[in-house]
């Protein structure tokens, strides 16, 4: 195939998975802010945009490799990235329509692993670099957060028992807007940075751009403004789970997940092991709504994300590896990934809209179990 | 195989250290911040004992919100720098 013409489709998937990056991870840093009520849906989505947009300018520094080591680097061609970014993009929207919460860099990584699979055997796998950067850090971080949210959230309860109550839910959901903010401006730093890095050296592959040069304007300003345009769009269905299935959202609960979240996500990038956003702020969540009582916390929804979790990884790499495979025969193959991934991409858009969850409707409770309501109606 | 629990705990130790302080002065803000909207409830020779007591929970609020900005402030340069 025409080199020029696979970098141009690899460019315009990137900038695909970019967009659903955006939208699928809104919720991180606005679901329970959001909830709470500490910001209207539209304005959350509209501050998280604007922020995502900036931290994209913020840092424009790429990673030297693609995949951080987890497959052979030689065997990354363009045809491999762009199955690797349909494998992710698929699963992202799976999971979005789910609306369950789960990591667009898994799926990312995944996606490479399932398409380097294809392209060089199991060989070109470095399965310990995986354990040590996705599956051990993907076991702990959520953990880890939810146990210092849960602290956070119990001592708040504690110390602002002494507080006037209105004066306390005004305090914390303006401490909560900040925090929030904060969440969705350190996501554009590191996810924006991700598809630039896989632009950019797509480019240094192809020969269009020279090895170690920063990503060209055009990639800064086009990674930007598709993961902000994607957060704009609002992951409504993801708000919504985080936001109102997870537990009773209170001020104090919400301050003290988004703070957790923050503060766990800027440690981890500045100590040497970044971790996956989505599941820290997933982790501050359940970790929040724990601190006030164990038994607001739906459980059962916990059991869903996480099994979405452990099927990111292998989901996007199947997907890309059949993907990877059929691109490899050649530019009808590419074409024919391309065209199924459209036609995929718009059926679960599709579906979607039979159960549309829209601004207007993300902070509607959940109903009843028809067997609670039955139950109701004998008593 | 070689886990890196050093750098492992590390996040944990100072993300939780960070968090809760923030939380915390908040939340000690806040009750300052109460205890000088209060209701004055004492007797009318009281007056210097509640002017006492808001003054001392305005500055309880100010050196909280104050320590909690700064910190902010920190985090925001990381993200930025």
């Amino acid at each position: 195939m025409d080199t020029s013409l696979i970098v141009v489709v690899v460019v315009v998937t990137a900038l695909a998975f970019d967009f659903t990056n955006g939208f699928h991870d809104t919720a991180n840093a606005m679901a329970t802010s959001i909830a709470t009520g500490a910001f209207r849906p539209k304005t959350a989505v509209a501050i998280a945009a604007c922020l995502n947009l900036i931290g994209a300018f913020l840092s424009v520094q790429v990673a030297n490799t693609i995949s951080g080591g987890l497959v052979d680097e030689t065997l990354i061609n363009p045809v491999v990235i762009f199955a690797g970014l349909v494998g992710a993009i698929l699963w992202n929207l799976v999971t979005w329509f789910l609306g369950l919460p789960s990591s667009s860099s898994h799926a990312l990584f995944g996606g490479l692993i399932g398409a380097t699979w294809a392209a060089g055997g199991v060989g070109a796998i470095n399965f310990n670099a995986v354990l040590n950067k996705i599956i051990l850090p993907a076991l702990l971080s959520p953990v880890v957060a939810a146990l210092i949210a849960m602290t956070a959230t119990y001592l708040a309860f504690r110390v602002a028992a002494r507080a006037e109550p209105g004066a306390a839910s005004r305090g914390f959901g303006l401490g909560q807007r900040v925090s929030a903010s904060m969440v969705a401006l350190a996501h554009g730093t590191n996810d924006a940075q991700k598809t630039m890095g896989v632009i950019t050296l797509t480019l240094i592959t192809a020969g269009m751009l020279a090895p170690g040069s920063p990503p060209p304007f055009w990639v800064v300003l086009a990674a930007g403004m598709a993961i902000g345009l994607g957060t704009y769009m609002g992951g409504w269905r993801i708000i919504r789970t985080l936001g109102r299935r997870v537990s009773d959202i209170h001020p104090i609960q919400g301050f003290s997940a988004e703070t957790t979240s923050a503060a766990v996500i800027l440690s981890s990038t500045h100590l040497g092991l970044p971790l996956s956003t989505t599941q820290v702020c997933t982790g501050s969540i359940f970790g929040a709504g724990a601190g006030r009582r164990l038994a607001s916390v739906h459980w059962g929804m916990a059991g869903r994300i996480v099994l979405a979790w452990s099927f990111t990884l292998p989901s996007a790499a199947v997907v890309a590896a059949a993907a990877s495979w059929l691109a490899a025969t050649g530019t009808v193959g590419v074409i024919v990934v391309a065209a199924s991934a459209v036609a995929l991409a718009s059926g679960i858009y599709v579906a979607s809209r039979r159960n549309a969850v829209t601004a207007a409707n993300v902070n509607d409770l959940p109903r009843p179990a028809a067997a609670d309501v039955a139950a109701d109606m004998a008593a | 195989m070689h886990i890196d629990w050093t750098t492992l705990a590390a996040i944990a130790f100072v993300a939780a250290t960070a968090a809760l302080t923030v939380v915390l002065l908040v939340a000690f803000a806040l009750v300052g911040l109460s205890a000088r909207s209060e209701p004055q409830v004492d007797g009318p020779g009281d007056g210097g004992a509640s002017g006492t007591h808001t003054a001392s929970g305005s500055a309880l609020a100010g050196l909280c919100v104050l320590a909690a900005g700064l910190i902010v402030c920190f985090g925001l340069y990381l993200i930025v720098a």
